[in-house]
């Protein structure tokens, strides 16, 4: 589902229909949805106005639209529905499972922020988009789209990252996109939520399949129903590993306030 | 966890001393190292920020290169939109910032349309939406770099430069010189008339372009001042 969303998102803009044309022009940094809808990617817009670009119209309501939605539902939201790199990391992270991998390096989740500072000073200073310039997500799709292979070697070796280095390396702990957009949806509504926490087993399988599993240690450790840390993707992996129905996606306009929680150990 | 945590800092006070003084030299270490990583990533970012190569034209409107830089946003709608695909988006192997609009008028010239499509599909404005005549594009300039084999020079009528301008007769003409091999025709660019299409660089005769367009502070003189920014008269 989620990953079919991913693969459709990239093919919508490779894939030309004849009669119809393309349904999005562009590429994630900016683009055209069905020939008039603008989207633009706010973190680079912003890099570009710290790098002293004027204020554009087309861009600002593009950007505006995706901020928008990211802000109501859940910034990562981005990361495992949208962004094309999830596809490579996951794909090296179920090769890690699969080679039973154990090796590991520890690094902070908040290197991320780090670097997410470090871009949009480096763009103040340098007056380019600085992230821009490695960027894997919009060279990945530059990649696939005008089939070029320079950027591969970069792309590979975060793969191998990945795959051999960190467990959830990129995504977890370096991307400064997804610390933008988490940022973002600091107060993002669709949350994960154990509604039938009678019915959880304990089983920790929704902790092992969570690439943030810092997120779910609130509803163990029963001070919280929902999910509120911002770091949750909403991939949706711990719904689908739960065989007992504990948890559940849903919109929460509440404040989430009442103590219920999933006991860890049954009786 | 929790239960278990003073009795482990007790065993460490005895096993070494002032441990919370040794924590927080560690950790003090810990963060000038991170620091100087950042430092010297950033550092390297500044330095090796990538200048464009004199063959690199930007598509009509552009902004002035470090504007452009800073507007762009990599988006690639332009390339979408221009007809004969003549534009690219620069890859690591291209001599531009990452993933900006280019063309190189030797492989492939700009064709002026003239309801100007990339400039119209550009979010941003790094091509300016205020460009509205293809013929005050201003993408480069044409200059004839090498007098020694251009073909006019050695006292033969080539002109395909000049006949192949979409400015014809206004941008490039030809203009009659007297030397000791006779009357020559040069080619002579005007370079306010030119857009820097770089139909002229395409079309040369020679297997080395002997006309080149370049960025116009490249290709240009600039009188009034000397070197110390006296005007000269």
């Amino acid at each position: 589902m989620r990953r079919t969303l991913q693969i459709l998102i990239v093919l919508a803009f490779v894939v030309d229909i004849p009669e119809v044309g393309h349904i999005a022009h562009g590429n994630l940094s900016s683009s055209f949805w069905f020939w008039n809808v603008p989207l633009s990617d706010p973190f680079v817009l912003l890099q570009s106005l710290l790098a002293g670009a004027p204020l554009a119209q087309t861009a600002l309501i593009g950007a505006a639209i995706v901020a928008g939605f990211y802000a109501f539902f859940g910034g990562r939201i981005y990361c495992s529905w949208v962004c094309p790199i999830n596809i490579l990391t996951d794909a090296a992270h179920w090769l890690r499972q699969k080679l039973k991998i154990k090796g590991n390096l520890t690094m902070s989740q908040d290197l991320r922020s780090v670097l997410l500072v470090m871009a949009l000073v480096l763009s103040v200073i340098t007056g380019t988009l600085a992230w821009e310039n490695i960027n894997p997500i919009t060279l990945l799709q530059r990649e696939i789209m005008w089939s070029s292979a320079a950027g591969l070697t970069f792309l590979a070796a975060l793969f191998l990252f990945d795959f051999l280095v960190t467990r959830r390396g990129w995504c977890g702990h370096l991307c400064p996109v997804g610390a933008f957009y988490r940022w973002i949806g600091h107060y993002g509504r669709l949350r994960v939520t154990a509604l039938n926490t009678d019915s959880c087993s304990g089983c920790t399988d929704c902790i092992k399949v969570c690439p943030e599993p810092h997120v779910l240690a609130p509803l163990f450790a029963q001070k919280a129903i929902t999910v509120t840390n911002s770091d949750c993707t909403r991939c949706g992996a711990c719904l689908d590993k739960c065989g007992s129905g504990a948890l559940s996606m849903k919109l929460d306009m509440g404040r989430g306030s009442s103590f219920r929680g999933i006991p860890i150990v049954k009786n | 966890m929790s239960k278990h945590m003073p009795a482990k800092e007790s065993v460490d006070k005895s096993v070494i001393e002032e441990p919370e003084r040794r924590k927080a030299i560690k950790r003090i270490f810990r963060h000038a190292g991170l620091g100087m990583l950042g430092t010297v990533v950033a550092q390297a970012a500044i330095f090796s920020r990538p200048a464009r190569a004199a063959k690199i034209l930007r598509p009509p409107g552009a902004l002035p290169e470090k504007e452009f830089d800073s507007t762009c946003i990599r988006c690639g709608l332009c390339v979408n939109d221009c007809p004969y695909d003549i534009l690219k988006l620069a890859s690591w192997a291209d001599q531009a910032p990452l993933g900006t609009p280019f063309f190189v008028a030797r492989q492939d010239p700009c064709r002026m349309c003239t309801d100007i499509p990339c400039v119209k599909a550009c979010p941003t404005g790094a091509l300016d939406p205020l460009l509205i005549d293809i013929r005050k594009a201003d993408m480069g300039v044409a200059v004839l770099v090498d007098h020694e084999n251009c073909l006019n020079y050695k006292g033969l009528t080539c002109s395909i430069c000049v006949r192949v301008c979409p400015i014809q007769g206004e941008a490039i003409s030809l203009k009659p010189i007297q030397n000791e091999q006779g009357l020559l025709q040069i080619p002579t660019v005007d370079p306010d008339k030119c857009t820097g299409c770089g139909t002229c660089e395409k079309h040369c005769v020679l297997s080395e372009a002997a006309i080149r367009v370049l960025p116009r502070e490249l290709g240009l003189g600039v009188s009034g001042t000397n070197a110390m920014g006296r005007t000269v008269w």
